[in-house]
């Protein structure tokens, strides 16, 4: 897992205590909205996003660029591709 | 016999244009709002539809609003969600003393587990003081949750207040807003809430739909788990139809609003004015900051079973003290926390009022209820007094 901390996002999405797969549902409808090359950050308290937000990255060319960890829940931080 | 059902805050008969709104989502329109297809999206659309017209009756945003199924479903969700959600600032709630049993025993749940629970007094007229809230609140505190109305004395609280108190110290406010919603006017950025609970059968809908509006940004913790209804915040496959009606009843109590209080308050207060001409019988709540259909007394040495049953026989249908008091046969909790003797409480009864009342049944119960309660009297015990001198003093009623 890649560790990152001050990124600065272009579009910030709160999605803390919300049931999966909202984590991905969530990423998809905030990137179609995003130019490529912006950063999304994604709030969520789920640990199956750890492996699920990095894979959905990989099989959509988004770049997946790491989290930051918080007592509470997790950012994750999504850079938007060319495709 | 001719029916004269004067029990509105227990349930409201179905708006027929509601009904109307909902039959094609018993028969034709079955789908499941998840579904990708055709039915699934016309179900979907209903919802969406629905949500908007019960956003728009309280003034808040579309995504705003979570469909849950019942008040108090929504109040187990408010306390409970908030409490977690926010666990790690604090562990201390405050509620009143005046909220329905979905709140308090919501509440009570949060102490076995670990939170402190502060129950909030108030004074004889119903109202939470707000300079009292102030005092109670603690560096741990991260929820107040206070009544809009009790249903059974229809006192309305000084939300707006309370809420100023807590925004300076960054605590969430929810209103139990199930008695008012529908009723009265009810703008839930004007009140400052964060989250505000409500049910359609209280305003001519049907049961088994009804809402907790959280404001946007507020994280909750869910009460239902499962799929992605409702955002992933209360899971179940959603109840179309009864959502739809809810949607249907909004859009009408909000239209209809002004013109169904107007009708409703001159019945309410003609019903207030000949109790207070009967002996020993006294208004609860306060006189004129009360829900606008709602007239609620107690009776001294009577029981409020009594009188329900005697005017049950005359075909009036009203209640005791709460639903669950009424069943339970046991002094209301609310009107106990008012400073009524728990023998006066015993004597409690509400006589809620709605469209489908006339003047003239109002006329019939304001000439059948002295009845009632002269006979009571003649056959009870107690009818010389308490033995200990007591008098319902507690209450408001100028004789």
């Amino acid at each position: 897992m890649k560790f990152v901390q001050d990124v600065k996002p272009d579009v910030t999405t709160d999605i803390v205590y919300m049931m999966c797969p909202m984590h991905l549902l969530k990423l998809e409808e905030q990137m179609k909205e995003l130019e490529p090359g912006q950063i999304l950050e994604i709030m969520t308290d789920y640990d199956g996003a750890l492996e699920d937000i990095p894979a959905w990255c990989d099989k959509t060319g988004n770049e997946f660029l790491g989290i930051d960890e918080t007592p509470d829940f997790f950012k994750f931080y999504i850079r938007k591709g060319t495709r | 016999m001719k029916k004269y059902y004067v029990d509105h805050v227990a349930t409201n008969p179905l708006h027929p244009d509601v009904l109307t709104a909902m039959m094609p989502y018993f028969t034709e329109e079955f789908g499941n709002p998840l579904s990708v297809y055709a039915y699934g999206m016309k179900a979907k659309e209903a919802i969406e539809s629905a949500r908007g017209q019960v956003a728009a009756l309280v003034n808040a945003k579309p995504a705003e609003i979570i469909f849950t199924a019942s008040g108090a479903e929504a109040n187990n969700f408010a306390l409970r969600g908030i409490a977690l959600a926010r666990q790690n600032e604090g562990k201390h709630i405050l509620v009143s003393r005046m909220e329905h049993h979905s709140i308090l025993n919501a509440a009570r749940f949060l102490e076995k587990s670990g939170f402190t629970v502060t129950y909030l007094p108030v004074d004889k007229q119903g109202f939470v003081d707000p300079e009292t809230v102030k005092k109670m609140i603690t560096k741990e505190t991260t929820l107040i949750s206070v009544t809009h109305a009790s249903s059974e004395v229809g006192t309305i609280e000084p939300i707006k207040e309370i809420v100023k108190i807590a925004k300076d110290q960054n605590i969430s406010v929810h209103t139990d807003a199930v008695a008012t919603t529908g009723n009265i006017p009810v703008d839930m950025p004007d009140l400052g809430v964060d989250l505000l609970s409500m049910a359609a059968h209280q305003f001519y809908g049907p049961k088994g739909a009804a809402a907790l509006v959280v404001k946007q940004g507020t994280r909750i913790v869910p009460l239902i788990y499962g799929g992605i209804q409702e955002s992933g915040r209360r899971a179940g496959t959603e109840n179309v139809p009864a959502i739809v009606g809810m949607g249907k009843a909004a859009e009408l109590a909000k239209a209809e609003l002004q013109g169904r209080m107007d009708y409703l308050r001159p019945l309410r207060d003609k019903i207030i004015d000949v109790m207070a001409n009967v002996e020993r019988v006294y208004l609860t709540g306060d006189r004129n900051n009360r829900l606008p259909a709602h007239a609620s007394f107690c009776a001294e040495y009577i029981e409020g079973e009594a009188m329900l049953l005697l005017l049950a026989a005359k075909g009036i249908f009203s209640a005791s003290g709460s639903a669950c008091s009424s069943k339970a046969l046991k002094a209301s909790p609310v009107l106990l926390s008012m400073g009524i003797p728990s023998g006066l409480a015993q004597g409690s009864i509400v006589f809620s009022l709605g469209m489908g009342n006339t003047p003239e049944d109002i006329d019939y119960v304001a000439a059948e209820f002295p009845a009632v309660i002269k006979r009571l009297r003649e056959i009870s015990p107690y009818s010389q007094g308490w033995g200990d001198n007591q008098e319902g003093g507690s209450c408001t009623v100028t004789k």
